[in-house]
Order: structure tokens, then C-alpha cells, then sequence
């Protein structure tokens, strides 16, 4: 590895992934770094850590088992974090799934129309991302209120008597959350789905395959490495997210995201958040990795 | 199969809207019968229609108006997976996520033949198309010609009513080419199915096909056996389109039975067989191939006419003479090259004559 680096040539490799390397180190490598020491210590009183530090596994065992904490009361659920986590996977996995649903056929629509209109539809896909994420959340929001846009439009059709209750729900939850990471799913699956060879559709119904065998068969393995990438750009973030959870669960849905980010506000609790922090960092890793050894064969071969 | 035609496409038409928002008729009111057994080329420039009829047989696109229909059924609306005709695509479209075995057994598999069953078939297949062992490899570690051949073994093995070939060739190099169009000929007289073979290449149409069918600008010119189509063209596109041909304008000045006299202004008066009749003074083309004409070989024939050698073409086989006569109508004349060592009968620059029967050329209007 470090021959690399040597003579002329090295130090123009050095020069090119230096700054990026670096970049790395203090900002990412470095920050993980810190957050696994946090949550190997005590918690300060006011935030932040007890000074001088005190070593304790007691933030890892609190996440298992909610009932260790000194603070905790009689009616305590044992399994409070553990619930919340396999919630936020539960969501995750519904919005992964809801993503890719409505995002390939899509996807498959617009790579069918000519160049102009595929590059126009393409932009109305990532035009979203030039607004403030949560700006958007927040309009979201105003759309599903009691009072909101589309209460009003059924009212006003006499679909409905009472406004529906749309907001403060799981429910509003995952519409956000779909909202916000359909163009992550759309983007990776539109890439395969354009590059994919429409005459062996035709090949497949020539040789017989209706047009779901030949689906089935034939466009979604080939097209199996955008729906992979689709699925792990959405479900990673989506299983962290805490800012729809805010704003559309209203402090009504739990998520593991959520959490976390109490723990460095109003609860004050920086070696909890660390803890968590860290198992869903790594629980998340280990699903994807054990979801990446298991499909890429499949994978492999349809690319 | 009581019904003698294969195919049978009856005023079909097919119109595309074009990006400026026209209307384009790809397939203009086509007649066509294909017969049962036999070895039908589709043959034209790109965008003659070939293709699109082609892709209508197959059901990938359905006619405007007009029916089509196999050995008497009418297929006009059913969709392509459920016609029993099979298509070998111009680049194969192969499915490259599959090996070959799969790819061969794909047809049986949705017909729902079992596994056993299946890769016997398939081994027979690979035996036929002369690539036996090669079930667990993928497209894309084979060469072009034995992707052609799994393709081709691909859409066999369904033994299907028709099958279709759209350019199967065009992809390969000549020496290959050459090969595998014997090889077609030979597989499809082996299995008796009726092919339906589209290609741009007049030589590959005439070398193979019992029949061709002459396309241009979405109509069908001329359907007729390879000897018939290269002797007796019907227009000056075909004659054009197939082999080379000299035009000659002139007017006709007399007919006397089956003997018109052309009067070809400037150059001479030639003499020409043919069954149809003209008037006095219509204008009309004498069209008569390089071949068919000799050069200062008087009495051969009966037609001479005077010219001037322009240039002297030496293409191995034969040497190919322009001659321009007196009244600018200029011709080909090709000479075979039958004596040892080259011998030129003329140099350029020479006077000549050049001769021809009056059976040879053809009197075309259109």
C-alpha cells in the first residue's frame, strides 16, 4: 500500500487523495471516533459527559433492557428501545417498499419517452432537492392538517362529513417519509431501467412469455441492480430519520431517529444517543451487507 | 396445416406518427402470400417497410388496417406471445442474464415442458445448430456466430409455423456470412418450416430465397422467384435494386407483335422483345444488364449500337467497359475474363460496338 505512494507518481497520487482523505479523517472518521467514547461513559449532569470520565457498558445494556436505568420508574418497559427500533425498521421497510412500488413503473415510463421529455421529467424529479428539506416537510404538513388541503377538497366534495385524521400518525409519517426518498429510489432504477435492451421484451413474448412472465422473467432481474440501490438508498436513511418523524408524527411516532436526537436536546443523555447511535449504525450495516451476499450473485449475473 | 399459405397479409397498412407530427405509412396497402415450406425474402433498402411487415407477422406491431394471417388463421390483434411463429432478432437479443440453456429453453419452459424433457430438447438443439456442450455458458462469452446459432436455436426448438429472420446475418463478416447462408438454406429445407428472411443484401435474397418479395417505400413492387426478379423486372427500382442494370430513355416508334422498335435519340434504334403492348411515341426506359451486352462482336444478336470507350474497369471475373454512345446514353458492358492473362478487348478512348439480342433487355414504364 505505501509503495504506492513512492517516487514522482506517489506524491502526485498523494497530492490528488490527500485533501479527500483528509477531509475524511476529521470529519467523519474522527466524529465516530468521539461519539464511541461518549457512549462508553457516564453522563454529565447538564449534558454532555462526566468529567473526568467514568467507563460504563451501562448505555449499551439500557438499550436492551430500558429498565436498568437508575432513572427509570416502576412502570417501566423493559423493551421501550428495542419496540422503537424494530418500529423504525417496520416504517423503513414499508417506505423502502412503497418507494420502489411506485417509483419503477415510473421510472419506466420515463425513460420510454423521447430525450426532451425524458430530461424534462428527470428534472421535475430532483427539482424537490433544490428546496429546504424541511420547508417541504413542513408544506407537506399543511396539505394533511384538519384543515389542510386535502381535508378541505373532500369536504368541499362532500366525499367526507369530518376532516379525516391525516396528521400526527404513523400514517403521516410514511407519506413524508415516501415523499422525501422517492426521487433516491426513482434516480438509481431510472439508470438501469434506461440502459435496459426493450427488444428482449420483445424476445420474450416472441418466444411465448406473457407480459408478466416476461417481467418477471426477462426486465426486473436485469434491472435488479437499480432496485438493490434503491432499496439501500432509502431504507438506511429512512430507518435514522428523525425530522419527518418530528414534524408529520408530531411527537406521536417514536423513531429510533427520533430518539437519538432527544437524547443530545432535552434529555440531555449524550452517552445514551452515542449507544444508539452506534447499534443502528451497525445493525443497519449488517442487514445491508447480509442483503448484499445473499443478492449478488443474482446481481452479478444480471448486470 | 390444410391451408397451402403460411402467411398471408391481405392490404395491410401500418402508418407511424413521426416526431414532427406527420403521418408516415410504413407498410402501404401490402398484398403478400407466403407459402407453406418455403424460403421467403423480405428484400429492400432500410425503411422500404421490410422490417415493420416483419414486425407485424411477428405481432411486435399491429396493422393500422389490413389482415394477416397464419396458415388461415387471423392474427391481425393477437398479441406476439400468443403467435405461433418464433423471430431471430438482428443482434439476437439473447438474454444475457441467462446461460444458454436457459436462453434455448425459454420457449419451452413458458409452454411449461418439463425440466428432463427440456434440456433434452435443448442438447438436440445445440446438436442441430452444430454447438453441443455449450449449455452453461453466457451470451456474452461466445463469438457473433454462435450467438447466431443459439439464437437460431432459440427459436427452432419451439418448432414454430414460421420463423421469422430480421437481418440475422448483418452483424457477421462476409466469410462468415457466406457460410451461414448456406447453412440457413440447408437447415431449412432440414426442418421444412417456413422462414421468413428480411435483409438489405440483393445477392444474400437471390442466393437463398424461393422467393422474394421487392420492397420500396412501404409497397411491395415485385414478388417473384430470384431468376424471374433479376430477368424480368417489373420496375426500374427493381432492376435497379437487384444486380446492375443500363437505362436507356427513348421512345417507342413502332410495335410490330412482340417486337418494339425503341428509338433511343441521338444513339440508334434498338429492337426488343416484349408481351405488353406500347403506343407510338410513348416514352419509356430500355433497361438491359452489363452481362448481356458484348462488346465489337457484331451479328450477335441482332442490336448494335456505336460508342466510345470512357474507361476501362478490371474487377478480377470480368472487366467492366463504359461506353458512351453518340446521343449521351452511356452503358456498362461487362466482359468475362475467360482466357488466361488479362486481355483488354478495347482501350479507352477506342471506337466500339456494342451488341445485344433483342430477348435481353426489358422495355420498363415505371
Amino acid at each position: 500500500m505505501l509503495k504506492f505512494f513512492r517516487g514522482k507518481k506517489g506524491f502526485q497520487l498523494l497530492g490528488l487523495l490527500g485533501p479527500g482523505a483528509l477531509w475524511m479523517l476529521v470529519f467523519f472518521n474522527l466524529p465516530i471516533l468521539i461519539v464511541l467514547f461518549i457512549s462508553f461513559v457516564e453522563r454529565g449532569r447538564a449534558g454532555g459527559i462526566k468529567l473526568p470520565p467514568v467507563y460504563t457498558l451501562e448505555n449499551y445494556v439500557q438499550f436492551f433492557n430500558a429498565c436498568s436505568s437508575q432513572f427509570s420508574g416502576p412502570q417501566c418497559d423493559s423493551l421501550l428501545y428495542l419496540g422503537i427500533f424494530g418500529s423504525s425498521v417496520r416504517i423503513g421497510f414499508i417506505v423502502t417498499l412503497w418507494c420502489i412500488l411506485l417509483g419503477y413503473p415510473l421510472s419506466y415510463f420515463i425513460s420510454k419517452q423521447r430525450q426532451l421529455w425524458r430530461d424534462a421529467l428527470m428534472i421535475l424529479v430532483i427539482i424537490p432537492f433544490w428546496t429546504n428539506f424541511l420547508v417541504r416537510t413542513y408544506a407537506l404538513k399543511q396539505v394533511l392538517a384538519t384543515e389542510g388541503l386535502l381535508n378541505s377538497f373532500l369536504m368541499n366534495l362532500h366525499l367526507i362529513n369530518q376532516p379525516l385524521d391525516l396528521l400526527f400518525n404513523e400514517f403521516a409519517v410514511i407519506i413524508g417519509l415516501i415523499y422525501g426518498y422517492l426521487p433516491f429510489a426513482i434516480l438509481p432504477m431510472y439508470a438501469s431501467i434506461e440502459k435496459f435492451d426493450h427488444t428482449l421484451m420483445e424476445a420474450a413474448a416472441d418466444l411465448g412469455a406473457s407480459p408478466r412472465q416476461a417481467f418477471l422473467r426477462v426486465m426486473l432481474p436485469m434491472t435488479m441492480p437499480g432496485v438493490v440501490a434503491a432499496l439501500v438508498l432509502v431504507f438506511v436513511p429512512v430507518v435514522g430519520a428523525f425530522i419527518t418523524p418530528d414534524i408529520m408524527g408530531g411527537g406521536k411516532v417514536e423513531m429510533i431517529g427520533t430518539l437519538i436526537n432527544r437524547q443530545f436536546g432535552v434529555a440531555r443523555n449524550w452517552p445514551f444517543g452515542s449507544a444508539m447511535s452506534l447499534i443502528l449504525m451497525l445493525l443497519v450495516l449488517i442487514g445491508v451487507i447480509y442483503y448484499f451476499r445473499s443478492s449478488t450473485e443474482e446481481t452479478r449475473r444480471a448486470m | 396445416m390444410a391451408n397451402e399459405f403460411a402467411v398471408e397479409m391481405q392490404d395491410v397498412l401500418k402508418q407511424f406518427v413521426t416526431p414532427e407530427g406527420g403521418i408516415l405509412a410504413a407498410v402501404n396497402h401490402v398484398t403478400m402470400q407466403i407459402k407453406d415450406g418455403e424460403f421467403f425474402s423480405l428484400l429492400g433498402p432500410s425503411g422500404c417497410g421490410k422490417t415493420t411487415s416483419l414486425r407485424m407477422i411477428a405481432g411486435f406491431e399491429l396493422p393500422t388496417d389490413g389482415k394477416i394471417l397464419i396458415h388461415g388463421k387471423e392474427m391481425s390483434q393477437v398479441p406476439a406471445f400468443q403467435r405461433p411463429v418464433n423471430t431471430v432478432f438482428q443482434q439476437y437479443a439473447l438474454f444475457p442474464h441467462m446461460t444458454v440453456e436457459q436462453n434455448i429453453g425459454f420457449g419451452l419452459e413458458m409452454k411449461g415442458v418439463a425440466r428432463a424433457e427440456r434440456s433434452k430438447r435443448v442438447s438436440e438443439a445445440l446438436e442441430m445448430v452444430r454447438l453441443p456442450g455449450m449449455e452453461l455458458r453466457r451470451p456474452k462469452q461466445l463469438s457473433g456466430g454462435q450467438q447466431q446459432r443459439i439464437a437460431l436455436a432459440r427459436a427452432l426448438i419451439n418448432k414454430p409455423e414460421v420463423l421469422l429472420l430480421d437481418e440475422p446475418l448483418g452483424a457477421l463478416d462476409l466469410k462468415l456470412r457466406k457460410e451461414m447462408q448456406l447453412e440457413l438454406k440447408t437447415l431449412q429445407r432440414e426442418v421444412g418450416i417456413t422462414f421468413i428472411y428480411v435483409t438489405h443484401d440483393q445477392e444474400e435474397a437471390l442466393t437463398m430465397s424461393d422467393r422474394i418479395a421487392v420492397m420500396s417505400k412501404g409497397v411491395a413492387l415485385q414478388i417473384g422467384q430470384p431468376e424471374e426478379i433479376y430477368e424480368r423486372p417489373a420496375t426500374k427500382f427493381v432492376a435497379d435494386f437487384i444486380g446492375e442494370t443500363n437505362f436507356l430513355d427513348g421512345v417507342v416508334r413502332s410495335q410490330n407483335g412482340s417486337i418494339v422498335e425503341v428509338d433511343l435519340p441521338g444513339s440508334g434504334t434498338v429492337q426488343v422483345e416484349s408481351s405488353r403492348t406500347f403506343t407510338n411515341g410513348q416514352a419509356v426506359t430500355v433497361a438491359v444488364r452489363p452481362e448481356k451486352l458484348s462488346l465489337n462482336h457484331e451479328g450477335k444478336g441482332g442490336n448494335t449500337l456505336k460508342g466510345r470507350v470512357e474507361e476501362v474497369i478490371y474487377i478480377g471475373t470480368d472487366t467492366q467497359y463504359g461506353v458512351r454512345f453518340a446521343g449521351s446514353h452511356k452503358v456498362r458492358v461487362r466482359e468475362q475474363n475467360i482466357t488466361q492473362g488479362h486481355k483488354e478487348i478495347a482501350k479507352t478512348g477506342d471506337e466500339v460496338t456494342v451488341s445485344f439480342t433483342n430477348l435481353s433487355p426489358r422495355i420498363l414504364t415505371e
